[in-house]
C-alpha cells in the first residue's frame, strides 16, 4: 500500500493548475441538437425549429500540455510501456488534465498512477458515471478524479464503454475507496464493473428496475396546482437545447 | 417469573412474527417482543452466541436513516456491514432538470449539516466552467468565508452534541444544541433561514449581509469562545468520556488512504491534510489559522480535533469581519448576475419594489432581461470541472458537467460522509457492540449527504 510522509511541511500547497489557453479550439462533438422551445424541424414558423447546436466538448490537447502536465504524462509513459495503446487522448481544459484511458487498460494505469514514486496519486475520490447517448459506441463514462498529497497535484482519468457492453473493470483492488463509488455507478447508470467483489444497488431498491441517472431514464412528476394555475412537472416544462 | 407475551398464533398454530427456519447454514431464529426467554430455553446451553443484529434504520443513534447489520459473538461484533439509501431523493438527477442557479437550491438540502459548503462547491464548480473565477467579488469571496466558517461551527457541534448523547452525555447535548442555535440565529439574520439557505449562487450571493449583521456575528465572537470552554471542560479528559471514545475506533494512516477518508478522521492520524491549506479556494491562503491535527487514530482525537477546528473558526470569522470592505457581492457580468434584488418591506423580506418599479414601469429592456436570465437561465459553456473543499466532514467535490445549455448535464457530489462511512467496518469490526455506536458518531456522517 501507497506510503505518505507523516511530516510533509506545513505549508505543502495544491501545485497551482498552468495557465493554458484552452485546447487551441479542438472539440469533441457528442451530440447535434435541432430545434428550440419544443419547435423541431419544419411546419414551426418561427424559425426555431431550424436551430442547429452542436454539443461540443473540448478535444484532444497536442504537446506540450503546459506546466505539470506535461510532468505527469512523461512518468506515465515511462511507468506504462503500453502508453500510447493505453491512453487514448488527453484533454486539457480549465485548468484540469483529463487522460482518457481504454477501459482493457485502467487496471495497469491507475496501479501506475498509484505506485509509481514520482505520481503517486494516492487518493482516489470515487467515480461519477456520464451518459451520452449520442455518442456512439461509447455513451457511458466513468470519471475518476485523483488526488496526490504527495506532490500537491489533481488529475482525471476518464474511461467509456459502449451502451451494448457496459462493462468497465473495477479499480477497488488498487483503490479500495472505490466500493461503494463503483456500486452507486453500477446503480444509477449500469456500468458493470468487472472484478469488483460485491456489485450491487447502493442507493435504489434491491429490486429496482432500470438505472436513474441515465439520460434515457425519465424523471417522472405530476402537475401541480398552485394558485390556480397547473404547473407542469419538470422534465414536460419548456427547456432550451 | 412474569409470564411470557405470546404473539398470536396463525391457524396452523405457527407464531406469524418470530418463528425458526432450517438454512443451509443451521437453525435461524427470529427473535421479536419479549419472547428471548422461550428461545434461549430451546437454544439450550450448546448454543452459540452467534446472533445477527438489525441496528436501524430507525434507531436514534444511526444519525438518520443508516442501517448497520451487525454479527455478533457474545458482544464481540464479528462483521459489520451498512445498508444505506434510505435517504436517495435523487438530487442529482433533479439537478439536471433545472437551471444552473436553481440547481443551489437542490445541492444546498444534500448535507443538510453544511448547506453553505454544499453552495459554495457548487457555485466555485460553476463559475470555473463560465470562468469567472477572477470576477467574482472579494466582499462575496469574504462573505462565503465568514458563512462557511459559521457553518463548520454549527456542523461540529451537531457532531459534538449528538456524539455525547449517544454515548450517555446530557449536558453536553444540551449545551451543543443551545450553542449551535445561537450560530443558526446568525444564519438566518444573513440568509433568511437556518438551514437550505440558496445564498451562495453562482457569480456571488443572493444579496449584501443585512443591517446588524456584522454587529450579531461580533456578538457570537464574544459569546462563543466561553460556550465552547464549558463544553470542553465538561469532556476533555473527562473519565467516563475517555473510556468509551480513547483508543476506540481505530484507524490508521494506511486504512486512511485505502479507504479514502479524508477530515478529521485522516487529521486524527497526524497527517496535517486541510483543503484550505492544501488547496486553497475562497481567498482562504490570506487567512491565519492552524490546522488542527492529533495522533490518537480513534475517537477521542476526532473529538479533540473538531472541538478545537472550532476555536480557529473563530479566529477566522474575525479575521474575516476586519476583511470586510465595501462593494458588489455579485459579477458585474449582467448575462450572469441574478437581476432581482430582495428587500424588507413591512410585512418581511421580498421583492425589491424598485427592481419592480424599474422592470414593469420604466424599462421594457430591463424587464426581458430579467424575464429571461430568471426563466431561460444562462449558459455555460461545454466541459467538466471537478471542484473540492473542505466540509466539516473531509473533501466535498463536485464533478460538474457542461453540454453548453442552460441546464446541468450532470452534476455528482462527492460526498465526504459517504466515503467515509466505509471505513465503519474496519473501526467497528473486533470490537464491542457498544462502541459501534461511538464509532459512527466519530464519523459524524449526515444521511443526507451519503444518499443526496
Amino acid at each position: 500500500m501507497t506510503e505518505i510522509d507523516r511530516n510533509l511541511p506545513e505549508n505543502r500547497r495544491l501545485v497551482l493548475p498552468p495557465d493554458v489557453p484552452p485546447g487551441e479550439g479542438r472539440v469533441e462533438t457528442v451530440e447535434v441538437r435541432h430545434g428550440l422551445f419544443g419547435a423541431h424541424g419544419s411546419g414551426d414558423t418561427s424559425g426555431y425549429g431550424g436551430l442547429v447546436r452542436p454539443v461540443q466538448l473540448p478535444g484532444a490537447a497536442a504537446r506540450p500540455y503546459g506546466g505539470w502536465f506535461d510532468e505527469v504524462a512523461d512518468r506515465l509513459e515511462r511507468a506504462m510501456p503500453d502508453f500510447g495503446e493505453a491512453v487514448e487522448t488527453v484533454v486539457v481544459d480549465r485548468g484540469e488534465i483529463t487522460f482518457h484511458v481504454r477501459r482493457e487498460h485502467l487496471h495497469p494505469t491507475m496501479q501506475a498512477l498509484r505506485d509509481d514514486p514520482s505520481l503517486r496519486f494516492e487518493m482516489c475520490l470515487g467515480v461519477s458515471g456520464v451518459h451520452y447517448p449520442h455518442e456512439d459506441g461509447r455513451e457511458l463514462h466513468a470519471v475518476y478524479p485523483l488526488l496526490s498529497i504527495t506532490h500537491q497535484r489533481r488529475i482525471r482519468v476518464e474511461v467509456t464503454c459502449p451502451d451494448a457492453d457496459p462493462h468497465i473493470p473495477s479499480v477497488v483492488s488498487v483503490y479500495p475507496t472505490n466500493d461503494w463509488h463503483e456500486r452507486e455507478t453500477w446503480d444509477f447508470f449500469g456500468i458493470v464493473f468487472d472484478g469488483h467483489p460485491a456489485l450491487t444497488r447502493i442507493e435504489m431498491p434491491d429490486d429496482w428496475p432500470g438505472h436513474p441517472q441515465r439520460k434515457d431514464y425519465p424523471l417522472g412528476g405530476i402537475p401541480v396546482e398552485y394558485k390556480g394555475a397547473q404547473v407542469a412537472p419538470p422534465d414536460e416544462r419548456r427547456s432550451y437545447s | 417469573m412474569s409470564t411470557v407475551f405470546t404473539p398470536p398464533a396463525d391457524a396452523d398454530g405457527a407464531d406469524p412474527y418470530a418463528g425458526t427456519r432450517e438454512t443451509t447454514e443451521g437453525t435461524v431464529y427470529t427473535v421479536t417482543g419479549q419472547d428471548w426467554e422461550a428461545l434461549t430455553q430451546a437454544l439450550g446451553e450448546a448454543a452459540e452466541e452467534r446472533i445477527v443484529v438489525n441496528m436501524g434504520p430507525q434507531h436514534p443513534s444511526t444519525h438518520g436513516v443508516l442501517r448497520l447489520i451487525l454479527e455478533l459473538d457474545g458482544e464481540t461484533v464479528t462483521e459489520c456491514r451498512l445498508g444505506i439509501g434510505y435517504l436517495h431523493t435523487g438530487i442529482e438527477k433533479n439537478i439536471e432538470f433545472r437551471t444552473w442557479t436553481q440547481g443551489v437550491t437542490f445541492v444546498t438540502r444534500m448535507d443538510y449539516l453544511a448547506p453553505l459548503h454544499n453552495e459554495t462547491v457548487y457555485c466555485l464548480g460553476v463559475e470555473r466552467l463560465l470562468g469567472i473565477t477572477e470576477q467574482v467579488p472579494e466582499r462575496a469571496s469574504v462573505i462565503r468565508v465568514m458563512l462557511m466558517e459559521l457553518n463548520r461551527i454549527s456542523s461540529h457541534l451537531v457532531a459534538l452534541a449528538t456524539g455525547a448523547l449517544e454515548l450517555g452525555a446530557l449536558s453536553p447535548m444540551i449545551f451543543g444544541l443551545r450553542e449551535r442555535e445561537t450560530v443558526l440565529d446568525v444564519l438566518e439574520l444573513i440568509t433568511g433561514l437556518r438551514m437550505n439557505h440558496s445564498f451562495i449562487r453562482p457569480g456571488g450571493l443572493a444579496q449584501d449581509l443585512p443591517n446588524g449583521a456584522i454587529e450579531q456575528v461580533r456578538e457570537l465572537l464574544k459569546l462563543l469562545p466561553k460556550r465552547l470552554q464549558n463544553t470542553k471542560d465538561l469532556l476533555v479528559g473527562n473519565d467516563i468520556w475517555m473510556r468509551r471514545t480513547s483508543g476506540v475506533s481505530y484507524l490508521d494512516l494506511t486504512g486512511c488512504m485505502a479507504l479514502g477518508v479524508i477530515g478529521p478522521i485522516l487529521r486524527a492520524t497526524g497527517l496535517p491534510h486541510d483543503l484550505r491549506k492544501f488547496a486553497p479556494y475562497c481567498g482562504y491562503e490570506g487567512y491565519e489559522f492552524d490546522v488542527m491535527t492529533e495522533t490518537t487514530c480513534d475517537a477521542y482525537g476526532r473529538f479533540l480535533i473538531r472541538i478545537n477546528e472550532m476555536g480557529e473558526s473563530l479566529k477566522i470569522i474575525e479575521q474575516c469581519l476586519d476583511k470586510l470592505s465595501p462593494g458588489p457581492v455579485m459579477v458585474a457580468d449582467k448575462k450572469i448576475a441574478w437581476p432581482a434584488q430582495l428587500a424588507l418591506g413591512s410585512d418581511g423580506l421580498g421583492n425589491s419594489p424598485d427592481h419592480i418599479r424599474h422592470i414593469m414601469g420604466q424599462s421594457m429592456e430591463a424587464l426581458i432581461h430579467h424575464f429571461k436570465l430568471v426563466t431561460e437561465g444562462f449558459r455555460v459553456p461545454a466541459g467538466q470541472v471537478y471542484s473540492a473543499i473542505e466540509s466539516p466532514r473531509g473533501e466535498l467535490g463536485a464533478h460538474i458537467v457542461s453540454d453548453g445549455g442552460t441546464r446541468p448535464y450532470r452534476v455528482h457530489f462527492r460526498d465526504p460522509s459517504f466515503t467515509n462511512l466505509q471505513s465503519a467496518p474496519a473501526m467497528a469490526e473486533g470490537g464491542m457492540i457498544a462502541d459501534v455506536v461511538a464509532t459512527i458518531s466519530s464519523i459524524d456522517p449526515v444521511m443526507g449527504g451519503v444518499d443526496r
